[in-house]
């Protein structure tokens, strides 16, 4: 804690003896102005100052109450001396004669008008003149009242300066505060259930993103994805990262009517990776963290504007991400677990720590991995990427088909039958082939191409094929 | 976010939808100001669960009575504050009290002075981030990174004069912190700054 109100530190310059005379806080009248230091507030006489003094020096001899000197008395802390260096000392070239705003030579005292002298206050208060302003400015407080007064309100206001603290919040305040206010004023306008996780993940995401510092918002970012039979990868920054994700909630952001963060961007493919490279491609210089507004945002708008949506309603139109596309709900899930992907791909980069989501939110992630598993299957069969289902005919529609079941561990954790030859197929625990288990965190780093299928750490039983097709269909969920 | 120019507009958008109850609305209220609320709560208790509850007081309250807050009063930002500081003073007063009851030493005028001097740094904060830009950016050169002030007009490109100008103006400002006048008065976290 500073000291607030510290008046009396205006009194006793004359602790920073080894400040050189003729550096930037030469010699000072510590009793020049010592009249004022009644004025002062004397609570709180044991507080050290915190690193900053006053210009000081050895007392002028011409003052005008020498012996009022509060804060030398025995069993006071010593002051501490300012820590800036003289020039001398700095290793920074003296000033010239001219950057002093005097004609050399010159013997004789600086004379100010009282203007000049006023204006100078704030720059004395915050020893930030020269020696020979410092000198002059202390010269005319004990002639001039009204500079005097101000002089100490102005001294008196730096006591009051601290360094900013960078408390980081609490990541799970947010929901326990949230949660709080609504528990005790039921909202009439609630976020539906489906945008809570996106909800939970961007702000957990922009609290990272509050916290790093300019620099890191270029730090190198890879972007890692599985794709056919093996990884890819992408460099971009930290800034890039979040580019991506504006560009990418974009398409939900379109189907939900909104403006489309690209604007007038042409973009003949609306697919994830196309949308981002245009957006990297048509910005005039490498994105900073300048990109962290519009994403925000968008975020709140996305929230938003789901609130609103009645689910009894019509239904939406699905979005569409070029080569496939989900039902509103699943997109915007969807856009919540690359909000954490992508938050831990930055949290690495910068080096910071940072948490799954809420198991409740996980839970509905891996589950929308567990239903788009069967179709995900299917299209890696027609590509020739995984093996043909084991009857000639596909199994018909509803019913219920070779399944391979899906034990996730841990928190948000679950099981589901995935059907193996047909995505309208049932998954059927009577016709189960395989079993394969997995940690929940596992699994989502597997979904989003961050661990090869072939080295997810599962537990397996039964058809390997089966489970080799897959673990590699949950790999292949990933993209850019 | 560092929105700070915010138009008064947003703020009386945010009120009506807080007043039709919308959720979206309250999250995007504590993702503005949680930091904001937090830190001064914190400065004036110097308590990290202290600060959360009162950071939990303060956005239930805004939420059960958005109609309390008048946009012509000025940004909802200060007002904000105001109600930070208002509650977290009234918690610091109350466990001080209770502290002094049990005769755990200290003197009434101790409290009292303890509560005024955390009251005038957690303003003095709130004063410092919400200055002008222009005017903060000078006195973290002078006092932060100790450079005289024809350097700080260097850094910031602009004449002496004017960083002379800006280290008087925002130290001016800053000073205001102690003009709350007797403790409890209400704190001075009006629109001006």
């Amino acid at each position: 804690m500073n000291d607030a109100g510290n008046a009396d530190r205006f009194g006793h310059g004359g602790f920073d003896d080894e400040d050189a005379p003729g550096g930037r806080n030469g010699p000072a009248g510590e009793g020049g102005f010592g009249d004022l230091d009644d004025q002062g507030d004397r609570d709180d006489k044991d507080e050290q100052q915190e690193g900053y003094g006053i210009p000081g020096g050895p007392a002028n001899g011409d003052g005008n109450d020498d012996g009022d000197d509060t804060g030398h008395g025995p069993g006071r802390p010593p002051r501490i001396p300012m820590p800036r260096a003289s020039v001398e000392d700095g290793g920074r070239p003296l000033p010239t004669l001219e950057d002093l705003g005097v004609p050399a030579p010159q013997p004789a005292p600086l004379v100010l008008e009282h203007r000049v002298l006023k204006s100078l206050l704030g720059a004395w208060a915050l020893a930030a003149c020269s020696a020979d302003e410092t000198a002059a400015v202390e010269e005319h407080l004990g002639d001039c009242g009204s500079c005097a007064d101000e002089a100490l309100r102005l001294r008196e206001a730096v006591g009051l300066l601290h360094q900013p603290e960078s408390l980081d919040l609490d990541p799970g305040l947010r929901t326990r505060v949230l949660d709080g206010c609504l528990d005790r004023r039921p909202p009439r306008i609630p976020v539906p259930e489906w945008a809570a996780p996106y909800d939970a993940e961007t702000a957990r995401l922009d609290a990272l993103l509050q916290d790093i510092g300019d620099a890191e918002w270029h730090a190198p970012v890879r972007l890692r994805w599985f794709e056919g039979e093996g990884p890819m990868t992408r460099r971009t920054t930290v800034a890039g990262v979040i580019a991506h994700l504006l560009s990418v909630d974009g398409l939900v952001a379109v189907a939900l009517g909104m403006d489309d963060p690209l604007g007038d961007i042409a973009e003949a493919d609306p697919t994830p990776r196309a949308r981002t490279e245009a957006y990297w491609r048509t910005s005039h210089y490498p994105p900073n963290r300048s990109v962290r507004a519009p994403w925000r945002d968008q975020t709140h708008g996305l929230v938003r504007t789901a609130s609103f949506i009645n689910d009894s309603g019509p239904a939406r139109p699905a979005v569409s991400y070029g080569d496939f596309e989900l039902p509103l709900q699943d997109a915007l899930l969807d856009r919540a677990f690359e909000c954490w992907v992508h938050a831990e791909d930055i949290a690495e980069a910068v080096d910071y720590p940072y948490e799954p989501p809420a198991p409740r939110h996980m839970h509905r992630m891996i589950d929308l991995a567990a239903r788009v598993l069967p179709d995900v299957l299917a299209t890696r069969r027609r590509a020739g990427l995984a093996s043909p289902p084991h009857h000639r005919h596909l199994v018909p529609a509803g019913e219920p088909g070779r399944s391979l079941r899906l034990e996730i561990e841990g928190m948000g954790g679950g099981e589901w039958l995935i059907p193996l030859d047909s995505p309208a197929a049932v998954g059927s625990a009577a016709h189960e082939v395989a079993h394969v288990a997995l940690d929940g965190a596992e699994f989502c780093r597997l979904a989003a191409g961050h661990v090869p299928p072939a080295e997810a750490a599962a537990g397996q039983d039964g058809d390997r094929e089966a489970i080799r097709d897959v673990l590699f269909a949950a790999a292949a969920l990933s993209r850019m | 976010m560092t929105k700070k120019d915010a138009p008064p507009r947003w703020d009386r958008k945010m009120q009506q939808r807080l007043a039709r109850g919308e959720a979206a609305a309250l999250g995007e209220l504590y993702d503005r100001f949680a930091s904001l609320v937090h830190n001064l709560a914190h400065r004036v208790l110097g308590d990290e669960r202290a600060a959360d509850g009162i950071t939990r007081d303060v956005f239930v309250h805004v939420w059960e009575h958005p109609e309390a807050y008048d946009p012509k009063q000025g940004p909802l930002r200060s007002w904000v504050a105001t109600l930070t500081h208002r509650l977290a003073v009234q918690r610091l007063r109350a466990t001080e009290t209770a502290a002094l009851a049990q005769g755990s030493g200290g003197s009434a005028e101790e409290l009292e002075r303890k509560v005024r001097r955390a009251s005038v740094a957690a303003r003095a904060d709130y004063i410092v981030t919400s200055m002008p830009a222009p005017l903060r950016a000078a006195l973290d050169l002078a006092y932060f990174q100790r450079r005289d002030y024809r350097q700080t007009a260097a850094d910031l490109g602009v004449t002496e004069d004017e960083a002379r100008r800006r280290l008087r103006l925002g130290l001016q400002l800053l000073a205001t912190a102690h003009d709350a006048g007797a403790p409890g008065a209400p704190p001075g976290y009006g629109g001006a700054v």
